[in-house]
């Protein structure tokens, strides 16, 4: 996506967004933001003082203007997250995968048409190889179809008119042969335009833990306007006049306006960066779930698993020799285009044979997989080769196989893998090893969502054995073997039952109950309807391992918020230290040593917190969009980490901010 | 700052490690109805007799909104009977002095100083009350109200313990079982200890003493009815008298004092409170009275540990209250010990810091720690007057106050008033992790969130808005003995101590007016129920919730980032509330006295 690489401050978001950072100056929508509305309060209050305080016009001026400006700044925050959600959501039109289909008119003439264009009725043909575009039903023909994106099974299954095996899945790919579907469901069905609006609507709704957190910041802007509204009674007493300019002034330092002023920008950039990863949230609080995961759900195929099984070995039979196996094998496999059989071509160059092109056996006749006949292979020099199941096979040399084949295709089934029977039609010339390929970085992968407290659970059909095998080479902590979609859903109810927060992500029409009780349920882009509508976030790249990349951004969607809040409160010490000497500097003098930053004048010192306080949420807008780095550590050490550059950072960074710009503000004799 | 102070403070601060595990435990079986304790062939019968008269299904437990109903009733009731009784004190027997009836302000003041366990006194007790109005009226509330704030802190523990359960104990229960086993019991003993150190304990009419040098004083003349004479420029007619003899307070003051102590309570059975001879008489007891007043809210950081199967939580709470108090304790003994650069300017210092307003008994140290540990917990006795401490000696007993009294508390209070802070403490650090916030596995929500600011809020709005409607009225400034800041400090105080329930004075201040009456009772009332209310609801709330399993993603509420992360929680937020309005007081004071300058 072009969006991808737009950087923070780009011109085509920051233009607009500075209208929209006037628009949202309405009380009707500042009323939202508590603590923000208060600043909005405070700086038109300060500005009818500007008139009403003689002597002091500049000074209550200088205020004034700052004040709007943290209003404004904060506006401008939340402008530039939108803004670049609605540039996200542009590009997300234009790059959306258009696939085709051959539409079957009513004179029976075939069409390529724009899938999207397909409704409910329409009859289209899907050849060998292509991708089915939309959930259907089967009305001629029989062919294997790649299911595993759905079904998590990596062999392929057949598919053939009539019967209950007739229904086809949108996103699925046709192995061999070809078929006559009637599109039972619009494919999309507005679908992707449907999040577009979504992502680009106003209508964002606050998560739970921004509420609690508005909340929160809430009573603290309460309790500071207290402590100041009862300054001027106080004063009074102590025969100290605070000016109402003064009084806003440490109000407006003293609320976390840091916080309140970037709290919607965090939450918008958190959808935001969910949708960099092309995924797309029906809602924040499903974000926010995200980071709360206890337990992943995760399928094997396409997951754990690279979608397809991969040749490993060639396992010869008593007198034959490897290199004679391996040579058999590829004849077997040069025409064969499915994954297994490339990786067939590939392992056995590693026998010093070299990859045949099928024009240099002119005399070759290649057979290839059907699903009657369930092998595939070459009739070349006289030679009949096939590959295929053991049961293929057997049925193909007329009966048994020798003893040491089937011991060889035992073991290989023991392990996990899949045999491959490779024969001749005298004699089986030994066994082919498939096997599943864990992907690479996985294991170190979980094994950081361990550190992070996050439990793995591997879902499969295959059978316990090779399931285990797989589990244990890809460190996941758990797995469910012969998986069927209730059992899926069994495990999610029992894992909330105590209390966990369960994540999976599935496509298929049978996901789609466990989907919807997932607490975070993605589905994939290619998966079904039913799996999209079930789930809370679609992920439009339908690469399982998003899952991952989701509660990461969820997590640091939370750290940011908690991080700011931390930072935002501990500057209010060092604000503290300016405003109070300076305002009571002139009646008490002898509270000079409290000014301990050494300011130039009391209204310098004041002016100087007014500025650091609007000036930092300007600066911390990279920050609240970009999100604070997370790093998958325990959460003590996120905590100590954190702590240390938001907490003490946040104590510290003000006080030289604040004597930088009082520097300034004197040298320019400003105050 | 000798040796000899220094070993008195490791004794006492081992001895409060020393009771705080057994006691918890003893605390866990009290809470339990179905318990059993050593005192049950005593109790167990006399327990049943009052569920019978009450009419109290004993195994029937409440939710949280018929707990708090309870809770209310009973004060309400207990509020009417004490108001009565000081109303109608001269008609009532055990009066051997003859007192008058309370005036309606002062009963008013008084009838809720003692329900909300804050025992803030706007008159002298040796002056003002009959033995009766002492031993029943009041009395009862240093049990009472020490056994509704126990019962809070139980229903909350049970609130955080349980999950998906729509009650959190009984009342009546509670209360009942914690006056009956460890109240009354512990007092019983506390008591004789404390007579076998000279407190007097009888029903004497008080005894009148030749002074070996009668002195003259000046007094106005009255006339028949009690009213002063003047002349014809409005100027007091004056006469001398002679005063040869002196009245000594008797009557039964170690049972009361025990029951103060332990109870948090701290209203005194004189005026001068821990500081009077009888009140406190030797060295021992002024150091059981001080562990006293500590340990039931020492102990209950055991019991939270123990119920939620996490006792490094519990510990973990109660080191971050150690390091408070220990921090408080040397700050304040620091500053007394120092001492006032003023006096010693002009060569009339005392050895050993500042001796004014302090029992020459007790010296600095004893007072410092006294001071401290009292405002550490919600008691209010005192054994010097923390109006006559350095600034910064003062600061600190305000300051405990004004955090909120969490530093091992008011019976009870001092738990869920910590509880606040460890909430807000997990919110926020919740977040900072990455995860909803939870709280020994229960998520911290939006409601959770409200009710424990809530509590807060209520504190900070009444003890800044009462001192500053104060500070500009003349019913407020005209009550004070101080001008400038020291004035603005007696104020704050006044409002601080009532709202947090603790109940001693800066003194100084003239409270028993109508005004200061009665703003300080309802000071005292919101800042009670203002902060019950919230936190039975957040007990509620919290046994509802189901339990989440804690994994290594969880924030861990024990250990040493929770201890420093919940002490700079706890400090950060008093500091930020009340800091403006400390600043014009006690800081500016400071400032002041070191150049000179005193009030």
């Amino acid at each position: 996506m072009s969006a991808k690489s737009a950087s923070i401050f780009d011109a085509r978001i920051l233009l607009p967004a500075l209208g929209d950072t006037f628009r949202k100056l309405d009380p009707r929508l500042m009323v939202k933001n508590p603590v923000m509305f208060v600043t909005l309060v405070g700086a038109a209050i300060s500005t009818v003082e500007i008139f009403r305080s003689p002597g002091q016009t500049g000074f209550v001026l200088q205020i004034a203007i700052w004040l709007w400006f943290t209003v404004l700044f904060a506006n401008f925050a939340e402008a530039v997250a939108e803004g670049r959600g609605k540039a996200q959501a542009k590009s997300l039109r234009a790059t959306r995968t258009r696939t085709s289909a051959n539409k079957i008119a009513g004179t029976g003439k075939i069409e390529t048409v724009d899938a999207d264009s397909l409704r409910q009725g329409d009859v289209i043909l899907v050849r060998a190889t292509e991708i089915i575009p939309a959930d259907g039903e089967i009305i001629a023909g029989a062919a294997t179809v790649d299911e595993s994106a759905i079904t998590g099974e990596s062999a392929p299954v057949i598919r053939e008119a009539g019967g209950d095996r007739s229904a086809v899945t949108g996103g699925t790919r046709v192995l061999s042969d070809e078929i006559k579907i009637q599109i039972t469901a619009n494919p999309g069905e507005g679908f992707l335009d449907r999040m577009i609006a979504l992502v680009e609507g106003a209508s964002r709704q606050k998560t739970p833990n921004e509420i609690a957190l508005t909340i929160l910041l809430a009573a603290l802007t309460i309790v500071f306007l207290l402590a100041v509204v009862t300054l001027k009674p106080l004063g009074i007493y102590s025969g100290v006049n605070f000016s109402n300019a003064v009084l806003i002034a440490l109000l407006v330092c003293l609320i976390p306006t840091t916080i309140g002023g970037l709290l919607s920008a965090i939450g918008i950039a958190g959808m935001d960066r969910l949708l960099q990863k092309n995924v797309l949230a029906m809602s924040g609080r499903a974000v926010e779930a995200a980071g709360d995961v206890d337990v992943l759900l995760l399928d094997k195929t396409g997951t754990i698993t690279l979608g397809n099984r991969q040749a490993a070995a060639f396992l010869p039979a008593t007198g034959v020799t490897e290199p004679e196996l391996a040579d058999a094998a590829q004849l077997a496999s040069l025409a064969d285009e499915t994954p297994e059989g490339r990786s067939i071509v590939v392992l056995a160059k590693n026998f010093g044979i070299r990859a045949r092109t099928i024009h240099e056996l002119p005399g070759a006749q290649f057979i290839p997989f059907t699903a009657q006949t369930r092998m595939s292979g070459v009739d070349v020099e006289g030679k009949q080769i096939r590959k295929g199941s053991a049961n293929a096979i057997r049925q193909f040399t007329g009966g048994m196989l020798p003893a040491d084949i089937e011991k060889i295709v035992e073991a290989i089934s023991l392990s996990g893998g899949t045999p491959l029977v490779v024969a001749t039609r005298e004699r089986a010339l030994g066994v082919i090893h498939l096997k599943d390929i864990v992907k690479g970085g996985l294991a170190d992968r979980f094994k950081r969502f361990r550190a992070m407290g996050i439990r793995t659970v591997m879902i499969t059909g295959d059978n316990p054995l090779t399931a285990a095998a797989i589990a244990q080479e890809a460190g996941v902590d758990s797995f469910l073997a012969e998986a069927k979609p209730e059992d899926k859903l069994a495990l999610i109810r029992h894992e909330q039952t105590g209390g966990r927060m369960v994540a999976m992500i599935g496509d298929g029409t049978n996901d789609a109950p466990a989907l919807a009780q997932a607490d975070v349920g993605v589905a994939m882009n290619t998966g079904t309807q039913a799996a999209k509508e079930a789930g809370n976030m679609v992920d439009l790249d339908s690469n399982p391992t998003k899952l991952l990349e989701i509660i990461e951004i969820g997590k640091q969607l939370l750290i940011t918020r908690g991080s700011l809040t931390t930072f935002s409160i501990a500057n209010d010490v060092a604000k503290f230290f300016a405003i109070i000497p300076a305002m009571l500097m002139v009646t008490f003098p002898v509270i000079a040593p409290l000014n301990i930053m050494r300011l130039h004048s009391p209204n310098s010192a004041i002016l100087s917190a007014v500025i650091f306080n609007a000036l930092i949420i300007i600066a911390l807008i990279p920050l609240a969009l970009r999100g604070v780095k997370f790093r998958p550590l325990g959460a003590v050490e996120i905590l100590r980490r954190n702590l240390l550059i938001y907490g003490i950072g946040g104590v510290i960074v003000p006080f030289i901010g604040i004597k930088a710009i009082d520097v300034v503000i004197a040298g320019l004799q400003l105050a | 700052m000798n040796a000899h102070q220094w070993l008195e403070l490791v004794l006492f601060l081992g001895a409060l490690v020393l009771v705080t595990k057994p006691l918890g435990l003893y605390l866990g079986r009290v809470f339990d109805a179905s318990a059993r304790t050593w005192l049950d062939p005593v109790m167990r019968p006399l327990e049943k007799f009052t569920y019978r008269i009450l009419r109290v299904d004993p195994a029937k437990e409440q939710g949280w909104k018929q707990y708090t109903f309870a809770l209310l009733v009973f004060s309400l009731v207990s509020l009417l009977f004490t108001y009565a009784i000081l109303r109608l004190q001269q008609y009532l027997p055990l009066n051997p002095q003859h007192f008058g009836a309370l005036s309606e302000h002062l009963a008013f003041n008084t009838a809720v100083s003692f329900t909300t366990n804050t025992n803030w006194q706007s008159y002298a007790g040796e002056s003002t009350m009959s033995y009766l109005s002492q031993m029943v009226a009041l009395t009862i509330h240093n049990f009472f109200s020490a056994a509704v704030g126990l019962a809070v802190a139980a229903a909350l523990v049970r609130g955080i313990a349980r999950h998906t359960a729509a009650t959190i104990g009984n009342f009546w229960v509670d209360v009942t079982r914690i006056t009956y086993y460890l109240l009354l019991p512990v007092c019983l003993v506390f008591a004789l200890v404390l007579v076998s150190q000279g407190m007097i304990q009888n029903f004497k009419p008080y005894t009148a003493a030749t002074v070996i040098e009668p002195q003259t004083i000046s007094v106005q003349i009255t006339d028949a009815n009690g009213k002063g004479l003047v002349d014809a420029k409005g100027n007091p007619v004056m006469t001398n008298q002679v005063v040869s003899t002196q009245s000594i307070v008797q009557g039964p003051m170690a049972s009361q004092v025990a029951i103060k102590m332990l109870g948090t309570n701290g209203g005194g059975y004189t005026n001068a409170n821990a500081a009077h001879p009888f009140e406190n008489p030797t060295p021992l007891s002024n150091f059981l009275q001080m562990l006293a007043l500590l340990c039931i809210g020492s102990a209950l950081t055991y019991h939270l540990g123990r119920e939620t199967k996490n006792q490094k939580h519990g510990w973990s709470v109660w080191t971050a209250m150690f390091a408070m108090c220990l921090a408080g304790v040397l700050v304040c003994w620091w500053a007394e010990a120092k001492g006032n650069p003023i006096h010693q300017q002009l060569g009339v210092a005392v050895a050993g810091g500042n001796m004014e307003g302090k029992e020459v008994r007790f010296g600095v140290f004893d007072s410092a720690l006294f001071a401290t540990v009292t405002t550490d917990a919600s008691c209010g006795a005192v054994n010097s007057m923390h109006d006559s401490f350095t600034p910064l000696g003062g600061l600190v007993p305000l300051f405990n106050i004004q955090t909120g009294e969490v530093i091992f508390g008011g019976v009870g209070a001092g738990l869920y008033g910590m509880l606040i802070f460890v909430v807000l403490t997990v919110f926020i650090a919740g977040l900072m992790v990455g995860r909803t916030p939870e709280y020994l596995g229960k998520k911290i929500e939006s409601y959770d969130v409200k009710m424990v600011l809530l509590a807060f809020v209520i504190l900070a709005f009444v003890i800044l808005g009462f001192t500053a409607w104060a500070s500009v009225s003349n019913w407020g400034t005209s009550s004070l003995a101080n001008q400038g800041p020291h004035g603005l400090s007696e104020m704050l105080y006044a409002y601080t101590s009532g709202a947090g329930n603790n109940g001693s004075a800066f003194a100084g201040l003239n409270a028993n007016t109508p005004w200061w009456d009665t703003t300080l009772g309802v000071d005292m009332l919101v800042g009670r129920f203002g902060m019950i209310v919230p936190l039975l609801a957040l007990a509620g709330s919290l046994a509802r919730k189901k339990s989440v399993p804690a994994s290594a993603g969880t924030f861990p509420v024990s250990g040493f980032t929770f201890v420093a992360l919940l002490f700079g929680t706890v400090i950060l937020v008093g500091a930020l509330t009340f800091l403006p309005a400390l600043a014009l007081g006690p800081i500016v004071e400071h400032f002041l006295m070191l150049k000179g300058n005193l009030f």
